[in-house]
């Protein structure tokens, strides 16, 4: 939810798109300028401010200790949470999760799991006992449109940018050693939201189009260059054309990202 | 996933359950289940078996969602603890509301909300028995059941999922292929509108395998429109009959 926009406004940003323009300037299928920060959080084992256009998105990754799942005993553990923080929106209120930061938390989710980015067997220290357990926290800070991308790049640089400890098993005792490693990460998933206005695609949809949008569909896409994570929202609908467009779009657009991000 | 397992599909292309790649699971579908629901419908899907209870329009609660202009649609996926191997918590995971959301998502194109302004329709999803692909049985179910109310609806909404298991892409998921699969795409659609309302996907396809997918899944739901449309026609032979018997009399 967010807040109403004036008839005259909704009219202004449909008739651009409808005519194939922005009312920021962009063509449909632009991004807008993206800004990465990372490690500004010390206390936190990793962190990255990510910038797309006014959206602001901190993400905040701890890494702990814990047991692992019965069913896979050599995995190391990631769960992701996400926070719409009140100062981030007027329409925002405090109070538990609502069903749309839970579903941001879940997409960002299920890019990072299907895509395998993170390497879950490296994180594991005593197979059966002991894992990592990587808390991946999005706290939304500034909302101005397409929180999922910006959530999914901070999340993605957030990990990169983590470091754990060094744990050895000796005697079936956990010992810290010196040092630090890097997160195993073995993938790197790009996600791209597009937007769907009339019968027009648009790509990163800013906070006034998200108002007037009918659907939404989120990919995620590996270095391979394959999607590997798809969600749909909203309460409109797409042809089945329009989503062979879109998964075509969201491709050529991950590996222009890609490219930017150096990834 | 490391682990060895039984392989999910034969040299003859025949999955663990005996279907072939392109088969549907065995369906039945049922309207009008519920007497207090003003709409309703049960449907087995496979081993899925889940009831859908349709209340309204009616006044919305709490009162702050209601919009003047519109009414607004409420749904909750919800399952029970016995609905799976493990006992299932019964207060809502986060995956029960992200489904909740999805399902309700689905379901709205077909409605005309400015018909109904300051009301809502409560949508009550709950799965008996999971066996995988219980949001795509819940969206057959609900629309059916929404159909039953009586409100007028653009479509049926009808979903079914396609994915990939064993370098194959197959039709209608059942829990081990799910899991041990390689990818799932539920894909929800108004075949008379040519309209996707749900698309969702884990797991990586490459593009020629995901349009494949989801013109498999297409291609499933229009199967199950036909047998949906079936059971609201049922419902009303059974109440001719019934009205023909007492004529008899």
């Amino acid at each position: 939810m967010s807040s109403p926009l004036t008839k005259v406004r909704q009219r202004q940003v449909t008739q651009n798109i409808d005519a194939g323009k922005r009312l920021d300037g962009r063509t449909l299928t632009d991004y807008r300028e993206f800004k990465i920060e990372q490690g500004l959080i010390e206390k936190a084992e990793g962190s990255a401010r990510v910038f797309l256009g006014k959206t602001e998105v901190l993400v905040g990754v701890k890494v702990e200790t814990g047991e692992p799942f019965p069913d896979t005993p050599n995995e190391g553990v990631m769960t992701v949470n996400a926070e719409l923080v009140p100062l981030a929106s007027p329409t925002y209120e405090t109070g538990p999760p609502d069903e749309t930061s839970i579903e941001l938390a879940r997409i960002v989710d299920r890019g990072i799991r299907e895509s395998k980015a993170i390497d879950t067997e490296k994180l594991c220290i005593d197979p059966g006992k002991k894992v990592f357990v990587v808390f991946v926290d999005v706290w939304v800070l500034n909302y101005d449109g397409n929180l999922i991308d910006a959530a999914a790049l901070a999340a993605m640089s957030a990990l990169m940018n983590a470091k754990m400890p060094n744990y050895e098993v000796k005697d079936g005792e956990l010992k810290l050693k010196q040092g630090y490693n890097p997160i195993p990460l073995k993938n790197h998933p790009v996600t791209v939201t597009i937007g769907k206005i009339g019968d027009k695609l648009i790509v990163d949809p800013g906070l006034d189009e998200e108002q007037v949008m009918d659907a939404r569909l989120t990919m995620a896409i590996n270095d391979e260059g394959n999607i590997c994570a798809i969600q749909k929202g909203l309460s409109g609908y797409f042809t089945p054309q329009q989503i062979i467009d879109a998964s075509k779009l969201a491709r050529e657009k991950a590996a222009e990202q890609r490219k930017k991000l150096k990834w | 996933m490391s682990e060895k397992h039984e392989k999910l599909i034969d040299k003859k292309g025949i999955r663990l359950d005996g279907r072939k790649a392109d088969e549907l699971r065995p369906l039945k579908l049922e309207v009008g289940v519920l007497p207090n629901a003003d709409g309703s419908a049960y449907v087995e899907h496979g081993k899925n078996k889940i009831l859908v209870g349709v209340f309204g329009p009616r006044e919305v609660h709490p009162k702050h969602l209601m919009r003047p202009d519109r009414m607004v649609l409420k749904c909750r996926y919800h399952m029970a603890p016995f609905s799976v191997p493990e006992r299932k918590s019964p207060a809502p995971s986060r995956r029960e509301v992200e489904l909740s959301k999805v399902i309700r998502e689905s379901l709205e194109p077909a409605l005309f909300p400015e018909l109904y302004p300051r009301t809502g329709i409560d949508v009550y999803v709950e799965v008996l028995q999971a066996d995988g692909g219980t949001r795509c049985a819940s969206i057959t179910a609900a629309a059916l059941a929404l159909a039953d109310s009586g409100i007028p609806m653009r479509d049926l909404v009808v979903a079914c999922a396609a994915g990939k298991v064993e370098d194959t892409v197959v039709l209608d998921l059942y829990d081990a292929e799910d899991k041990l699969g390689a990818a799932d795409v539920p894909v929800a659609y108004m075949p008379n509108l040519n309209a996707v309302t749900l698309l969702q996907m884990d797991g990586a396809l490459s593009p020629e395998e995901f349009e494949k997918a989801v013109s498999m899944a297409m291609e499933g739901c229009k199967q199950i429109y036909a047998m949906q449309k079936e059971a609201l026609k049922n419902k009303y032979m059974k109440i001719k009959e019934e009205t023909k018997e007492e004529t008899e009399e």
